[in-house]
């Protein structure tokens, strides 16, 4: 019995990763076609990676989006752990409020951030461009550093920080040499998914952008309109093997830190 | 306490600008028309045309098939997933997808879903024929749940993970068989995780906008893509924010109504 | 901490790399200097070939920026801080530029080649006496269909595309003038009316079309109508002609009743800073074989007279694309609305899409 249910949920298992993985690797397999559709294919060829290195455009949107990506992540990571501080030293009502304030951007649909923010922008008269789509990446990234490092907060035992004080320590000094360090593998965490967070945006950016700024998701989705590209094949390939590298590393780093939940629960909050 | 006052300054910055600013900001939107003159109209003209209220009805039906669908895949496979012995592994393949750019698992869907696309020429060759595959119902929300499902099986999972082994053992010492322990102590132990999932997977769903069009080919109007229209093309902004509105409406009543599960600080 | 400062510092240094090759790449593409000419136009629209030509003839150095909707076209030159010497705008936009002086007049005694026109693409409503802009190219709104679909005269006409054998097999292009011009030139309207009750009685009749709609699609209509996703679609001569040029099952038609007909047209901002330049570009546009040239690589229809002659017969002749006198006369160019209407006109399609079928 128990085993013939297991083979059972084997074969159910193995058709969900079928589902699951069957788009990518369509896309991974064409990327190599000599062919010009995603309708048969012709042949080994890596003409489609050539086309892409020689696309200034492309080129130049890669960079840009990366720019975004590290730039707005280190931000609100920054600005993040400064509010995890400040919500760990707050009491009752007001980190409640805290806690929801900080979670209305996570369960807010994309549209309406992204709809929201475009009103804000051109009320406060922001040009729409580089620095649009920057502030509204660093917004929408600020609750998940929030969230990755307030449990490591929470773990840091107050007496550790009464001794820093007792022993003569300054503010700064406790700050850097105890409360950080002893936080840093939920700041590094935090960092890490507002990039991830950043990188995969479409729907905030697609409102914000404007005046000939690009990132990757709005730029495949105008391409993706104009028709199949296999250009878009050989860049989707080396984002994935891109984002399998990251998350692997990643993974291996917090095993080896002891939290192997992190990854994982975190992503909880980002359907679409 | 020591050092609320300093740090607390950019974060609550952050809060005034970013959280509290753009929501008054839709809210105040809503009640100008496209001239920039102030009135209640749109949402008049929201409750009283029939267009509107039928693509709102449109719009939760078709998030309610897709969540339905999302868990009905994703419960067992959780469930699965939790008696593998490298369960953290396998979880984490589940997950892989999401770090894959949306845009580029929808893209894919075009090709694997045209006329001569790589299912319609397996179709042709189990002799099956040729299908309309694209532009349907049915493809938009197969595409739509394929990108939520690693969103439902988390949470599933990690309420799953967390049940208590001996309940189940006592369960069976006690003459349940397999079904009555799964319906009477597995599936109310893990309705949060559930509902954390639904959650997840339905407000997203309302919102969708870019599958509407490439997968749906405009045929499907979710409260999303109205939003994003009167944003973007139509340019009037105060019906769109007042859809906005009511979205934000719909989000408070689904969390009401799934509960406040989201507080993952707690189950960890 | 020293490894949380050592990341950090990482990362800055990170960025400042990408800056600086983000700014490199920015410079390779557009120069700079007082010997250049910035030409301002909708992407892969001019043989890259003949701005070769003109930078050998002239000793200009000719930039090349593209842009893809009139709307962010218009977005950009209001306000101001680039200096674009040559614009390419459709007729609507030169009405709505020429309203809000951000047009430069023409001498034409600086454009000796304008006599290459033919005069029935001169002085039309959007800009009487060409004092501010010159055809480039122009085209319509018609009707693709494929023939192992449907033979053509099923879809000769705009109202046999209510007809229930259509069922879910047409495709429309997703936009609000285009889609509403169908429906009021099939009422015999106008395709500028700004009358609510005309374009409400118009979007009731879309609405009966519903049934027979597969997508409301944009550039990608393309991709589907080669593949055969669909038998008809909605379209523009140059997208139709581009399709066809992938498969020969392809045809296009513009019904005799009338249609959209559409210009693109040359035109100097009031901002240009090389305004000699800009003269001498569009002359050198004007003249026939350059023209011809562009033609040949653009595929749209060119108002050259001159030019037309010296492109093969098989392009010429073809009435799709030139059209017969009888067609042209029935032909309507879309006029500036004002934003209301277009508030209108895009609301009412809006609804249309939501309408459920």
């Amino acid at each position: 019995m128990k085993k013939h249910s297991l083979k059972w949920s084997t074969i159910y298992l193995a058709f969900v990763f079928i589902i699951l993985y069957a788009p990518i690797i369509y896309l991974v397999i064409y990327s190599f076609s000599a062919g010009k559709t995603m309708e048969s294919f012709h042949g080994f060829s890596f003409q489609h990676y050539m086309d892409l290195f020689a696309d200034t455009r492309m080129i130049t949107i890669v960079i840009n989006t990366l720019l975004v990506a590290l730039l707005a992540s280190l931000l609100a990571t920054i600005i993040g752990t400064l509010g995890a501080l400040a919500i760990k030293d707050s009491h009752g009502k007001w980190r409640n409020s805290l806690m929801s304030l900080n979670n209305v951007l996570m369960v807010s649909p994309d549209v309406i951030i992204g709809a929201s923010f475009l009103i804000f922008f051109t009320v406060l008269g922001v040009r729409l461009g580089f620095i649009s789509v920057l502030l509204s990446h660093i917004a929408f990234s600020i609750p998940i550093v929030v969230l990755m490092v307030l449990p490591k907060l929470n773990e840091l035992s107050p007496t550790l920080v009464d001794a820093a004080y007792d022993l003569g320590a300054s503010r700064w000094q406790t700050l850097t040499r105890v409360i950080l360090p002893a936080i840093g593998p939920g700041i590094m965490a935090g960092y890490f998914m507002a990039f991830t967070y950043s990188l995969d945006d479409f729907a905030v950016t697609f409102f914000v952008t404007g005046n000939g700024f690009s990132t990757l998701s709005v730029e495949i989705y105008s391409r993706a309109r104009q028709g199949v590209n296999l250009e878009i094949n050989a860049l989707s390939t080396l984002m994935f093997i891109v984002s399998l590298l990251l998350v692997i590393s990643y993974y291996f780093i917090s095993q080896h830190a002891g939290r192997r939940h992190h990854l994982v629960t975190v992503k909880e909050g980002d359907a679409q | 306490m020591r050092q609320k006052a300093v740090f607390i300054v950019p974060y609550a910055l952050w809060i005034v600008l970013f959280v509290i600013a753009p929501l008054v900001l839709i809210l105040y939107q809503s009640f100008f028309n496209i001239d920039g003159q102030f009135t209640v109209n749109n949402y008049l003209t929201y409750l009283t045309s029939s267009v509107y209220l039928k693509m709102t009805v449109a719009s939760v039906w078709y998030a309610f098939l897709i969540t339905a669908v999302t868990l009905v895949i994703s419960y067992p496979t959780a469930y699965v997933l939790i008696h593998l012995r490298n369960k953290q592994f396998w979880l984490l393949l589940v997950i892989l997808p999401t770090w894959i750019n949306l845009l580029l698992k929808t893209y894919a869907f075009i090709g694997l879903f045209s006329r001569n696309g790589s299912i319609n020429q397996f179709l042709q060759f189990v002799e099956l024929g040729s299908h309309q595959l694209l532009f349907t119902d049915a493809s938009f929300m197969f595409v739509a749940a394929y990108i939520e499902i690693p969103f439902m099986v988390l949470p599933i999972f990690n309420a799953l993970a967390e049940i208590n082994p001996s309940l189940i053992n006592a369960s069976k010492d006690l003459g349940a068989t397999q079904w009555q322990t799964f319906r009477s102590v597995i599936w109310p132990l893990s309705l949060p995780g559930v509902k954390a999932g639904i959650q997840a997977v339905f407000i997203p769903s309302l919102s969708l906008f870019m599958i509407t069009r490439l997968i749906g080919g405009n045929r499907v109007i979710t409260l999303g893509t109205a939003i994003e229209e009167h944003f973007l093309t139509t340019q009037n902004w105060g019906m769109g924010s007042t859809i906005g509105v009511i979205l934000i409406i719909a989000m408070f009543i689904v969390m009401f109504i799934t509960g406040d599960t989201r507080q993952k600080g707690g189950r960890q | 901490m020293k490894k949380l400062l050592s990341a950090f510092v990482g990362i800055l240094v990170l960025c400042l790399l990408l800056a600086i090759g983000d700014y490199t790449m920015n410079r390779q593409t557009s120069g700079g200097g007082s010997h250049t000419l910035t030409v301002y136009n909708w992407g892969d629209y001019i043989d890259p070939a003949l701005i070769k030509k003109f930078e050998h003839q002239s000793g200009y150095h000719v930039d090349y920026e593209t842009f893809d909707s009139n709307e962010s076209m218009l977005t950009k030159i209001r306000q101001g801080g680039t200096n674009y010497d040559v614009v390419v705008p459709s007729e609507y936009t030169v009405q709505r530029m020429k309203k809000e002086h951000l047009l430069a007049p023409l001498d034409h005694r600086k454009l000796p080649n304008l006599k290459y026109i033919d005069p029935q693409f001169l002085h039309r409503d959007f800009d009487p006496s060409n004092h501010y802009s010159v055809p480039y190219f122009w085209g319509t709104l018609g009707i693709v269909y494929n023939d192992q679909k449907i033979a053509g005269d099923q879809v000769a006409h705009w109202e046999q595309l209510w007809n229930p054998q259509l069922r879910n097999n047409i495709m429309l292009i997703d936009s609000a003038r285009d889609v509403f011009a169908v429906a009021l030139i099939t009422q015999g309207k106008s395709v500028n009316t700004t009358s609510y009750q005309q374009l409400k009685q118009a979007q009731d009749h879309l609405k009966q079309l519903t049934p027979n709609v597969k997508a409301i699609v944009a550039d990608e209509m393309k991709m589907y109508m080669e593949q055969g996703e669909a038998a008809v679609g909605i379209t523009y001569s140059g997208d139709a002609r581009e399709m066809m040029s992938v498969n020969h099952h392809l045809h296009y038609i513009v019904p005799t009743e009338g249609s959209n007909i559409w210009f693109d047209n040359l035109v100097i901002p009031r901002t240009a800073k090389n305004k000699q330049g800009a003269y001498q570009f569009i002359n050198f546009m004007l003249k026939p074989e350059n023209a011809a040239q562009n033609a040949r690589y653009v595929g749209y229809a060119t108002p050259n007279w001159k030019a037309k002659q010296e492109l093969p017969k098989k392009v010429t002749d073809d009435q799709a694309f030139s059209p017969p006198h009888q067609t042209m006369r029935h032909l309507q160019t879309y006029h500036d609305l004002s934003l209301k209407t277009l508030g209108v006109y895009n609301d009412l399609f809006l609804e249309f899409k939501m309408f459920v079928k």
